[in-house]
């Protein structure tokens, strides 16, 4: 069971958006915005305000794919591996991320909750390739040694 | 009139909505795994493509057709494609066909024959994923679901209760509860819907079989059987005989020779249902009470009813089923003899239902705390049974059930369909018990396959309105207006199962719209064909109410709340 | 402030323009995304800071007053120069600004209207000066992108004193409903999004519908990878869209528009979401829009990351709240679309499209482009081409023009090899086909298609069947997983990809590949699935040889596909010294000392560490 606050905070964003089925993303976009990820409680607590069966709420939360269960890092650094950002070589940015952030394909959070690490198919910046965002704030022309210089950087602000 | 040509052969289009309706009217059985024409049209499986005279390749099952039209169904890229789409299923499908619960009856078995898939040139790399045996009723097993959504549809739009759908996507795609949760953890009522369109063995039903052969065969045991009234008319279905044909008499013969000690009639258990919930009912009236009176027999409505609108559940009839009634009953008459034998009784249902497997669970159900049926099987799993023994069940000679429970009137065999509870309740109440109201009362307007049938009776001076609805999906909406106050009744008849019993979870599946038919006619023409034909003139139960039963109606026969 | 008539709007126009005007200096930061990246906004605030302090001090080149407009404009399509910043009125165009460029471009430019020289554009010793003039520009007709880095995104202002809303005034005060229908359609736009259906017929078909309840939706799930032009249109002149689906609203009788926009594009959301705000508070969106009656309210959703729903019906799908997955037609979504009502579906390119027309009429878009694809197409190029951007051409612009003349040759004066045309969903287009003039139908003859527009240039350093494997993945990934060809048999394609550039693949691979790639073309269900094969048929088609390489030779002339690597000896330089074979994970390396030692092909993983170790450069690696 989630505290109370979580449960106050899901009924604000609905009256926002109102108690229909085509309100469900919204809701649950501004939740996981919220909280960084979607709390499973808070799924089936919007699936009953909104009169959905929980299963078809759980259905179109596990469709789309910026929806998450589990919780998400400080920093959700996004690499592109659209098709500029691929053929400029942005593999090599992933896997010194993988080794800068010792995660892999399987493992998308650091242990600290600090950084999760995510692809993204385009990212629409492709003249600038290739690029990450960091919680939406773009990086452009990355190198695999600006890449250490950011996390170097990022992890310095946390200190 | 228009026509389209299909094959060369030029079909008259007859308000058909779609080219597949066409094509299997031209006779051609074109194959499909998501198309059901109760079902929206979901398209997905591509098994149905057609290729027209321009090579434009499209589903039949989702295309208009136009007049003039060619098609073909059967071209040589059709056939090449069709090949394709069945190896690419199967090579993300477990293999095991023989040890499989569907083997024989697999459609996608069938179609790999049929298509000719002979090697599969892919490999199956797919994880294994674990069972979900949580339900009584229902067995899921993911990894030989073809992910057609045929359980997801019906689930939603036949039963309107959604405790599964799709998730995830892509080749990643499963269909599961909310979470991945138990069945047993969902708003499932156990109706067995998704085990009928279920093409493969993803969803079957759960088999009791083995425990009853054990039980047959320990001599200390006494084996009881009973038979529900919708069985008589669908296990024909699996040995030649004609659809919707009464094998009654062959299935007790049948049921002897595997070894049950007593075989009895479930209708005797209707035509006490219909005693005491007609009761119920005269006094709800009388008292104007905790009306409309919902029947109680259908399992599946039960639960649906207390997991949606659980401040109507006191409107459901105190009553068991007919099969609850029927197995306390046996229990208690053979309760001296079991201790002058030293033996048990156990008492066996043999069910059209997959929900009666999770109602014989239900303590409210229980008598002085114990289990009254120890063990539901569905129509299929005695059918399995027969074929296990080898019986030759169309050449059988027919035998009459046992004494004293072989004595059941035509009301309670109708019970087996949509609308015979609430014709066996008219006749119940009705005071001219002549020939000539028998069918003054089946004109009332409870017969027949319109989801909501209404009707309304003159009791003495009352004017009583009657609903009967089946199908879940059409009972909530009919219970959100008598919510909504829009409509106003006195009783409604609740079958989870589109056509009631006939067509439960339990019953042989790939029953089509003629079958559905002959089944209900099959109840109805044994009806006529009875001799009793109102429950309150069954001589054997009027004596036991004088005598065995006098005084234990409540125990016996009505659901006991029990604290939660 | 409400316009509550046609006059006030006129009115409003006059103001507009005369507050442009009065600034002597109007200096553009792009706030593209691209830009933004590069620190524009840092370049934005110094200059703002700036223009403040002098404001009003007599400037000696005008005679008069300063007034400097300073202002954040939408992308210019040159991200790879950005930061770029534009001034007014002289048109120079600076690029990769930098902050401590700023002090310069103030004294210089704005004080004394004098050029920045080393901020701008050079190529073979020319200085581009105006922005017009650089050749990336000079070859295209921008009439889409037009405002887009020419005026403040966030002011309705700009661009209401750019010719905005112009287009509803004329519609809503001089033309019927069908009178719109009628001129779009004889204009013969096309859709933008891929298909290239016309849109005056969808229009139409929606207008006659029996249901009186319709929606006009707009396509801004723009998913390919490698195309973002919707993305700068919505970014750099959003009210130009929300322009165009008032106009096909008021032409089929709707009354809410519904904005579906990638959650990718934070930037697009909220300029969009401002410049909704800004025209309900002018009165151009909302109730009775300037007195005419009409009514007229867009929402914005914001995608959830699923390709599959740039497809109209997951598209609609999606809004309503369910899984993005298309559904089988009919009934098509002109009969039942959103919420089973009447919809209009067209994506942003296209309803930007809307108001040039019928502010110019039918018969002057047909002076643009080809008579089958009139008008113009926005192109997102990218890849190996010096100069990577938004570009927009008339259709029937060949692809050497595009490739050599905007785009400025491939990078490093590589021999060209082939465009990926329309991503994913799309084709390639070889040398063979440089000459053949851009358009809806000539593409489709060639097996590829627009798409949205991505370009992707490839060199003979690029192989394709990688390339193929990359669109597999990216097809693959995105399957919505509802059809058994497009789900089973694009997992199946890849994995046979997967297994040819991993130097295990067969000549029977080959066959398997035509064989799926045909079948799910053929019986997919939606577009995704139809197209979903076609990156490997027209690699296939095109560079049967490159494949044949890989699974007959295992060789991958590119050296793209890492497996296929060779690591050799070079007999004469090795001098035996065995720090290789020390130095080998998997002992793949044998010999005598002080004798050449070889490695042993099949046992090596290619890791590299021989060279590394290799004291006298005498390993080598062979494609």
């Amino acid at each position: 069971m989630l505290e109370q606050s979580y449960y106050s905070k899901a009924d604000e964003i609905i009256s926002q958006h109102g108690r229909t089925q085509k309100a469900l993303i919204p809701i649950i976009q501004d939740i996981q915005s919220c909280y960084r990820y979607l709390p499973a409680e808070l799924l089936s607590y919007v699936a009953k305000q909104l009169g959905i069966n929980e299963a078809k709420a759980y259905s179109v939360a596990t469709f789309y794919e910026n929806f998450s269960f589990e919780a998400k890092g400080k920093y959700v650094i996004r690499v592109c591996d659209g098709t500029a950002c691929h053929v400029r070589k942005s593999t090599l940015i992933l896997d010194k991320l993988y080794k800068e952030l010792n995660l892999s394909k399987e493992k998308h959070t650091t242990e600290d909750m600090l950084f999760t690490l995510e692809t993204v198919s385009c990212l629409g910046a492709c003249g600038l390739a290739p690029v990450l965002t960091v919680n939406d704030e773009v990086h452009a022309a990355m190198t695999p040694e600006k890449v250490s210089a950011l996390i170097a950087k990022l992890k310095e602000e946390e200190q | 009139m228009e026509y389209i040509t299909i094959d060369t052969k030029r079909v008259p289009i007859e308000g058909e909505k779609n080219i597949l309706s066409l094509i299997r009217k031209a006779g051609i059985d074109l194959p499909t795994f998501c198309y059901h024409s109760e079902l929206s049209i979901y398209g997905a499986c591509r098994m149905c493509v057609v290729e027209d005279d321009r090579g434009r390749i499209f589903a039949s099952c989702s295309e208009q057709p136009r007049d003039g039209m060619v098609i073909h169904t059967n071209s040589k890229k059709i056939q090449s494609y069709r090949r394709l789409i069945i190896e690419l299923l199967l090579s993300s499908h477990c293999r095991d066909c023989t040890t499989c619960q569907k083997n024989g009856s697999c459609s996608l078995q069938d179609l790999a024959y049929r298509v000719g898939v002979h090697a599969v040139r892919f490999l199956n790399n797919k994880k294994q994923i674990p069972l979900d045996m949580s339900s009584p009723s229902i067995v899921r097993d993911p990894n030989k679901c073809i992910l057609c959504g045929d359980c997801v549809r019906t689930c939603d739009e036949i039963q309107g209760i959604g405790a599964i759908d799709f998730a995830f996507r892509g080749s990643e795609t499963q269909v599961m509860p909310a979470f991945n949760r138990d069945l047993a953890d969902t708003d499932c009522v156990g109706c067995g819907q998704c085990a009928v369109v279920c093409p493969t063995a993803a969803i079957t039903v759960r088999t009791n079989v083995t425990e009853i052969w054990d039980a047959i065969g320990n001599p200390n045991i006494r084996v009881v059987v009973q038979v529900a009234p919708a069985v008589r008319v669908a296990v024909g279905d699996s040995f030649n005989i004609p659809k919707g044909e009464n094998s009654f008499g062959k299935l007790v013969t049948a049921l002897r020779i595997m070894g049950f000690d007593e075989v009895y009639d479930t209708s005797f258990g209707a035509d006490l249902t219909v005693m005491e919930e007609s009761k119920e009912l005269a006094q709800r009236l009388e008292k104007n009470e905790k009306l409309p009176l919902f029947t109680s027999c259908c399992p599946g409505w039960v639960k649906y009813c207390e997991n949606r609108y659980p401040d109507l559940t006191d409107n459901i009839s105190t009553c068991r089923s007919p099969q609850g009634m029927l197995s306390p009953l046996i229990k208690d008459y053979f309760k001296d003899k079991d201790e002058a034998e030293n033996k048990k009784t156990i008492v066996v249902s043999i069910m059209p239902c997959t929900a009666k497997k999770g109602e014989i669970l239900r303590p409210d159900n229980f008598t002085d705390g114990m289990q009254d049926t120890d063990y539901v099987i569905t129509t299929q799993e005695v059918i399995r049974m027969i074929k296990q023994v080898g019986i030759q069940f169309e050449s059988l000679e027919a035998e009459a059930a046992d004494m004293p429970f072989a004595v059941a009137s035509g009301g309670g065999t109708i019970f087996g369909t949509t609308g015979g509870v609430t014709e066996a309740v008219l006749r119940r109440l009705a005071k001219d018990k002549s020939y000539q109201n028998l069918s003054n009362i089946s004109y009332v307007g409870v017969r027949g396959e319109d989801s909501v049938k209404e009707a309304s009776v003159m009791l003495g001076d009352r004017e009583v309105k009657i609903a009967v609805v089946h199908g879940l999906a059409d009972a909530g909406r009919l219970l959100d207006k008598v919510k909504a106050g829009e409509v106003e009744y006195d009783f409604v008849e609740v079958m989870a199962c589109r056509r009631g019993c006939i067509m439960g979870g339990g019953q042989p599946p790939f029953a089509g719209a003629r079958t559905k038919k002959k089944r209900m006619e099959g109840l109805y023409k044994a009806d006529t064909m009875s001799n009793i034909r109102y429950p309150d003139e069954n001589p054997v139960l009027l004596q036991m109410y004088e005598t065995t039963i006098k005084g234990k109606e409540h125990k016996l026969f009505h659901r006991h709340m029990v604290e939660k | 402030m409400k316009l509550l008539t046609r006059q006030d709007l006129q009115k409003e126009r006059v103001n507009a323009i005369n507050k442009i005007k009065k600034q002597n200096c109007r200096i553009l930061i792009c706030a593209g995304t691209g830009c933004l990246a590069g620190g524009s906004e840092k370049i934005y605030n110094k200059l703002k800071e700036m223009a403040k302090e002098v404001e009003g001090v007599t400037l000696e080149f005008a005679k008069e007053a300063a007034h400097v407009g300073v202002h954040p404009s939408g992308c210019h399509g040159f991200c790879e120069m950005g930061p770029l910043v534009r001034i007014e009125p002289w048109n120079y165009l600076y690029i990769k600004v930098k902050e401590e460029d700023c002090e310069e471009i103030f004294q210089k430019t704005v004080l004394r209207g004098e050029p920045v020289e080393h901020l701008m554009y050079h190529q073979e010793d020319n200085v581009y000066q105006e922005q017009e003039s650089i050749p990336f520009y000079a070859k295209q007709t921008r009439l889409v992108l037009k405002n887009c880095g020419h005026i403040n995104a966030e002011d309705i202002d700009e661009y209401i004193a750019a010719g905005g809303y112009e287009a509803l005034e004329k519609a809503l005060f001089e033309m019927k409903p069908d009178d719109v229908i009628a001129q779009i359609t004889e204009s013969n736009l096309r859709g933008r999004g891929g298909g290239g259906f016309q849109t005056g017929y969808k229009w139409k078909q929606v207008a006659r519908q029996q249901e009186k309840i319709r929606y006009v939706v707009c396509n801004g799930d723009e998913g390919d990878p490698g195309a973002f032009m919707d993305r700068s249109v919505m970014e750099g002149d959003p009210h130009k869209m929300l322009e165009g689906m008032a106009i096909a609203a008021y032409a089929v009788g709707a009354q809410e528009g519904y904005i579906y926009v990638r959650a990718e594009y934070p930037l697009a959301i909220k300029r969009l979401k401002m410049a909704i705000k800004q025209a309900e508070e002018f009165g151009l969106l909302g109730e009775d829009i300037l007195g005419s009656g009409f009514n007229f309210t867009i929402h914005i959703n914001r995608g959830a990351g699923a390709f599959v729903c740039g497809e109209g019906s997951a598209l609609t799908a999606s809004i309503e709240g369910e899984r993005g997955m298309p559904r089988t037609k009919p009934p098509r979504t002109v009969e039942q679309g959103l919420f089973a009502k009447p919809t209009v579906l067209n994506n942003v390119e296209t309803y930007a499209n809307v108001p040039m027309i019928i502010t110019n009429g039918a018969s002057w878009y047909h002076e643009i482009g080809t008579q089958g694809s009139p008008g113009t197409k926005a192109f997102a190029i990218t890849g190996s081409v010096n100069n990577t951007g938004l570009i927009e051409v008339p259709m029937g612009t060949t692809l050497r023009e595009i490739v050599y003349d905007i785009g400025g040759g491939v990078k490093n004066d590589a021999a060209f090899k082939a465009v990926q045309i329309g991503g994913p969903s799309g084709g390639c287009l070889v040398s063979d086909n440089l000459d053949v003039k851009l358009d809806f139908d000539s593409l489709t003859k060639l097996g590829a298609m627009i798409g949205s527009g991505g370009l992707v240039v490839m060199d003979e350093g690029t192989c394709m069947v990688e390339v193929a494997r990359f669109f597999m993945n990216f097809t693959q990934n995105e399957s919505c997983g509802k059809c058994v060809p497009c789900r089973e048999g694009t997992k199946r394609m890849l994995e046979i990809l997967e297994r040819i550039v991993a130097g295990n693949g067969t000549l029977e691979d080959l066959d398997l590949l035509e064989e799926l790639g045909e079948a799910i073309t053929a019986t997919s269900l939606c577009g995704l699935g139809k197209s979903a094969a076609l990156p490997v048929l027209s690699t296939l088609k095109n560079f049967r040889k490159e494949y044949e390489e890989h699974v007959v030779d295992k060789r991958c002339r590119t050296g793209n596909c890492q497996a296929m690597i060779r690591f050799i000896i070079q007999p004469e330089a090795c001098k035996g010294c065995s720090k290789c074979a020390r130095n080998c994970p998997v002992n793949a390396i044998s010999g005598k000392v002080k004798e050449p030692f070889v490695i042993n092909t099949e046992t090596c993983i290619k890791c590299g560490a021989c060279i590394d170790n290799c004291p006298f450069g005498a390993i080598y690696t062979e494609n």
